[in-house]
């Protein structure tokens, strides 16, 4: 019986050396350890041997019995790695081929420019103020101490509803809203569309955009309007960008200044764009006209304040080097795809 | 307003380099625009013709010998024909450079070899208003012997050179609208002393103006003050070179020596003149009125212009003879042999003047001048300066006195200031005196002891203390003051609740694939016809701009579609192949009309696209935008059909709680048709102020679910007109609390279902929160639903 043992063993894992698939495995563990199995068999006639030799049959049996499975299990092993090597090489792709995306959305580049402004600012302690497009004279002109027949008012070309309402020139008038409500200090920027009577052409449009600024409160300086403006300039240009104050009008400012900032093709050197000077013209500025300020309902002897304004076309047609501004009202996805 | 250099030295010292004073005055608020550098030309001097020749080998071409000084005559080929010799003439030598930059060497003309180049007065950047002598087609040939100067630059001999600083002076300083007006801030900036013109005159004609004529100024508010002197035995005749260069350096083209003066005047002082002949003024008498109704002038151009009584003209007792501050009239006008000639200086008020000369169309040096305002103060220096110049050029003799016609005198005043409060503004800490010495330097007169300022005519923008701190920022210097951050109170910086929902709508869009577009709010009245809106539409009523660029730019939009079908247009008619916009904006709805008061401009979403999609391609695109703004549930979508520019069956309209607030869709083919698009566009309109209000970023968490759900799936046919909003309000109403969800996955029609017929088939799915469910709680639900549908919609559940 002994030797049966060994031959059923010697001969399973001759067999299981053989075996080439999972499914084979199943069938020589059955052939070999299921219940109808070789092994069972011989130990069927475990009955016929004496009392000594029952154990020693028996311990033998289980060994073989244990070797048998051990080596099943470790086929079993090396045939699962192999089928999943196999697989995963029949699974090979190229990876090189593109991707296939999810439908990507743009921001136009105006909105870009406005967000990234306004952000900048909201960092500063900002609101963001909105106002009516469609806006009164007084607003517009009078509150902001351009009176009736001031020259200011031909320059801007306005769009006229009828004498009293006309489509706003500026996003100033915004800042008169703002101070009317009466709540101080204030800190706002105001980016809006504002319309003149200018012709459609590559520099031109009748509807384009501003952004404001406004701050009013105690003991405020001509230089926090420098400090807080310098670093707008440097948020929105980097680090490196200088800016400079040069006097100039405003009706509702006074002092009022216009700022440039360093160059963004030559860095100051100096050139085509620049015309030589080394730096741009960005905003108008200034202190808020006590006139303004008390004409809102604010007390021009206790408070003060600054306020500042840019067209924004011109910032985005420098960063982005658009140089035909009828492409930000046209839409053709192949322009807006861009930014 | 462009400044000659040259000129304004006479005034000031400027000892620094051009570009350092450019740049310091600008940065003391007189902003430089630009440079000219006039006669920037090099290596062109004065040669005298020697020889000339025929060109052996070409008609019309010259062979000169010419001396310029050197040791050997040179020669030069020319094509001139008003040479002879003896002729002192311009040379440029090899190598010269000419007004244009055209760089001039010497070579070979048909085969003989030219040493340079002779020059007309166009090749050094001049032309004969600066040099009447110059022949219209040649070489210029200097009018006296020029032996001594052989050799030499002839923009130093011509006196061509000059460096003209143009300006851009702002509203306020109507004063530095002049040469004398810069040369006082350039004095101040740069610390030097301003000489005022020394002004004399002799009137060496005697008598007295007051005798020749009267003025009578009827409108004082619109002519504050009116002055004139007279001369006699008029000489006209092109004023000297000096004279006409300075104008040329303004812009201004000399004429004759009396107009030039007038013009000289006016650029040298800011004070705009007229000139007459005294003889056309009848009755000797000048009356300063409003026009009257349909009086009609001939101006000096002569173009008859119409007159209305807003206008103010200069009269005599029959005619008018000029319209006041903008142009003479032709009646008046200084001819040949006028015996006497009366210099006009006076005073108009702006903002008439200016729209006088929009009225009429007609813009002139005066007008523009007149229109910022002048200080009625300089009208009497002016005229004298004038005749002063009558006297310089010998262009008459001048008459003893002045009419002086000055009802209100303008007075100084005077301001009280606070040297804290002005540091207090600025941020500075500059001294009392040193803000005293600033004010002096621009002639503001100062009681250092008690801080008041007296305040010179000439600058009416000095109105408040504000304005005086603006004068020491100037002369103090702007990049002087220090830069600091405002502590004061401190601010929370935040947008309001409305822009953070508009730009998650922003972000959605864009997530969903959307490029964002901007679209111009006014438009044609023709959109309407376009869009198939009917006749009687409240959309119709649109608030119209008075003053349009066009018909197609005159009323602001009520409906956002045009923009986004124009864009979509674009897109199309460029062969892009798909395209999927949205933009954000207003549309302006009057309250009433004509407007009273401002209209309201609320916001909409409107998206349009085109390409591989359909209606439920932007259906998704739409739920999901709920799904952000924590909506969804309350969104309720049913079919429009009533939209004139949508698809009547592919529309749906979007609720909550019964109240509409956007639609969306597929847009009607003819619609489609009358913006050039040929495929089917999808649109989207939806009210911002909807989603602002119904938007819900605050959740408050539900506990996960602890026992499992069962699900049940259904199909059952129903009519093909039973919409899928109808089933699934059934299925809700009847599911009553163990209803979890449901979901469509399936709408069959074809070979098994009846004509009419639909098959739809939902998954269900049920949950409690308290226990497991077991068959029977599923099944007595699933019944109620099933007969919920069959008898609310006829449906019948499908043979598995």
């Amino acid at each position: 019986m002994k030797d049966q043992l060994k031959a059923i063993q010697e001969k399973a894992l001759l067999a299981l050396d053989e075996v080439k698939e999972l499914k084979e495995l199943d069938d020589l563990k059955v052939k070999f350890l299921g219940k109808k199995g070789e092994l069972t068999a011989i130990l069927k006639g475990m009955g016929k041997l004496t009392a000594e030799e029952r154990p020693i049959i028996g311990q033998l049996a289980n060994e073989v019995r244990g070797i048998i499975e051990e080596k099943l299990e470790e086929a079993k092993k090396s045939l699962s790695e192999k089928a999943l090597e196999a697989k995963l090489k029949a699974e090979t792709i190229d990876v090189t081929m593109p991707g296939k995306q999810c439908a990507c959305g743009h921001k136009h580049p105006m909105s870009i420019v406005i967000d990234e402004i306004t952000d900048i600012f909201m960092g500063m302690g900002y609101e963001i103020a909105e106002g009516p497009e469609v806006e009164k004279d007084y607003y517009n002109f009078e509150a902001l101490n351009i009176p009736a027949n001031h020259p200011a008012k031909d320059e801007q070309d306005t769009f006229y509803i009828n004498g009293d309402i006309l489509l706003r020139t500026q996003t100033s008038p915004v800042q008169v809203r703002v101070m009317e409500k009466g709540k101080l200090p204030v800190r706002v920027v105001c980016p809006g569309a504002v319309y003149r009577s200018d012709e459609v052409d590559a520099t031109h449009s009748p509807i384009f955009h501003q952004l404001e600024g406004l701050v009013i409160d105690k003991g405020i300086t001509m230089g926090d309007l420098k400090g807080a403006l310098a670093v707008f300039a440097k948020e929105l240009f980097g680090e490196d960008t200088k800016v400079r104050f040069r006097p100039h009008h405003f009706p509702f400012t006074e002092p009022s200044a216009e700022m440039d900032v360093t160059c963004f093709a030559c860095g100051g050197k100096g050139c085509r764009v620049c015309k030589g000077e080394g730096y741009i013209e960005l905003l108008g500025c200034g202190m808020v006209h006590p006139k303004v300020l008390k004409m809102s309902g604010i007390d021009p002897e206790e408070y003060s304040g600054f306020a500042f304004g840019m067209g924004l076309e011109r910032v985005a047609m420098q960063r982005y080097g658009i140089t035909d501004l009828r492409l930000l009202f046209e839409n053709d996805v192949k322009f807006l795809k861009q930014f | 307003m462009d400044i000659s250099m040259s000129w304004l030295k006479d005034y000031v010292d400027v000892d620094c380099s051009t570009k350092e004073f450019m740049d310091r005055i600008t940065l003391s608020g007189s902003k430089v625009e630009g440079l000219e550098v006039l006669g920037d030309i090099s290596k062109v001097v004065v040669g005298q013709v020697k020889e000339i020749e025929k060109h052996p080998d070409a008609d019309k071409l010259l062979v000169t010998k010419i001396d310029v000084g050197s040791e050997e005559l040179l020669q030069i080929v020319t094509g001139a024909k008003n040479l002879t010799v003896g002729d002192y003439v311009p040379v440029a030598l090899d190598g010269s450079i000419l007004a244009d930059g055209t760089k001039i060497k010497k070579g070979k003309l048909r085969g003989v070899p030219s040493n340079g180049m002779l020059c007309s007065v166009e090749e050094l950047g001049c032309d004969e208003h600066d040099f009447p002598e110059a022949p219209e087609n040649g070489i210029y040939v200097f009018p006296t012997p020029q032996a001594e100067n052989i050799g030499k630059e002839v923009k130093e001999i011509m006196d061509i050179e000059d460096e003209v600083v143009e300006f851009e002076i702002t509203s306020n300083r109507p004063d530095c609208f002049s040469v004398l007006g810069i040369a006082r801030e350039t004095a101040a900036t740069l610390g030097k002393e301003f000489r005022y013109p020394e002004i004399k005159v002799e009137a060496k004609a005697g008598g007295n103006v007051a005798d020749m004529i009267s003025v009578e100024i009827e409108n004082p508010t619109l002519c504050p003050r009116y002055v004139a002197r007279a001369i006699k035995n008029v000489k006209i005749e092109p004023s000297p070179r000096w004279m006409r260069k300075r104008l040329r350096s303004a812009g201004i083209r000399p004429i004759n020596n009396i107009v030039d003066i007038t013009n000289y005047v006016m650029v040298e002082m800011g004070q705009p003149m007229h000139a007459f002949d005294i003889d056309t003024i009848s009755n000797r008498k000048i009356i300063v009125r409003n026009a009257k109704e349909n009086e009609k002038i001939t101006t000096l151009d002569g173009v008859e212009r119409n007159l209305d009584p807003s206008m103010l003209v200069i009269s005599d007792p029959e005619k008018a003879v000029a319209i006041a501050g903008v142009m003479g009239g032709e009646n008046s006008k200084i001819t040949e042999g006028a015996e006497a000639v009366l210099f006009e200086s006076a005073c108009f008020d702006g903002p008439n003047v200016r729209i006088t000369a929009k009225k009429v169309g007609l813009r002139t040096d005066s007008s523009s001048k007149f229109e910022k305002g002048i200080d009625p103060n300089l009208a009497l220096e002016a005229v004298n300066r004038a005749v002063q110049l009558v006297e310089m050029l010998g262009a008459g003799e001048v008459i003893e006195g002045v009419v002086d016609c000055y009802p209100n005198k303008r007075e100084t005043w005077k301001l009280n200031y606070s040297p804290e409060w002005i540091n207090g503004l600025l941020g500075t800490n500059v001294s009392a005196d040193e803000m005293a010495d600033i004010f002096e330097k621009i002639e503001i007169k100062v009681d250092r002891e008690n801080c008041v300022a007296e305040i010179p005519t000439f600058r009416p923008d000095l109105e408040a203390q504000a304005d005086l701190a603006e004068e020491v920022a100037r002369f103090y210097g702007y990049d002087k003051i220090v830069p600091t951050l405002a502590a004061g109170t401190p601010t929370v910086g935040k947008k309001t609740y409305s822009q953070t929902i508009t730009s998650m709508v922003k972000d959605v869009m864009i997530a969903s694939g959307m490029c964002e577009t901007m679209n111009f709010t006014f438009e044609s009245p023709k959109v309407f016809d376009k869009l198939s809106i009917p006749a009687d539409s409240k959309l119709r009523n649109v608030i119209t701009i008075s003053n349009p660029l066009g018909e197609d730019f005159s009323i602001m939009r009520t409906v956002t579609l045009n923009g986004i079908l124009n864009s979509l247009s674009t897109n199309y008619n460029r062969r892009n192949e798909e395209a999927s916009l949205f933009e954000i904006g207003k549309v302006y709805i009057p309250k009433s009309l004509p407007i009273t008061e401002l209209p309201d401009e609320p916001s909409k979403l409107t998206i349009g696209m085109y390409g591989k999609m359909d209606f439920y391609t932007l259906k998704g695109i739409v739920e999901h935008l709920f799904e952000v703004l924590g909506m969804a549930d309350k969104v309720e979508y049913s079919p429009e059909s009533t939209i004139p520019f949508m698809h009547p069956g592919r529309t749906a309209d979007v609720s909550v709680d019964g109240v509409s607030f956007g639609y969306f869709g597929e847009l009607h083919p003819k619609t489609a048709a009358n913006y050039n698009i040929g495929t089917r566009v999808y649109i989207a309109v939806i009210d911002m102020e909807a989603l602002i209000d119904n938007a819900n970023l605050v959740n408050i968490y539900k506990p996960l679910p602890k026992f499992p759900a069962v699900t049940r799936d259904i199909a059952m046919l129903v009519k093909d007109e039973v919409i899928v909003k109808d089933i699934e309000s059934v299925i809700r109403k009847k599911g009553g609390k163990l209803l979890e969800s449901m979901s469509l996955f399936d709408v069959y029609k074809g070979s098994q279902i009846a004509d009419g017929y639909k098959s739809v088939a939902y998954s269900i799915t049920f949950r409690a929160a308290d226990r497991t469910l077991v068959d029977d709680d599923v099944n007595a639900v699933m019944n109620k639903i099933l007969d919920g549908l069959k008898n609310d919609l006829g449906a019948e559940l499908r043979d598995k």
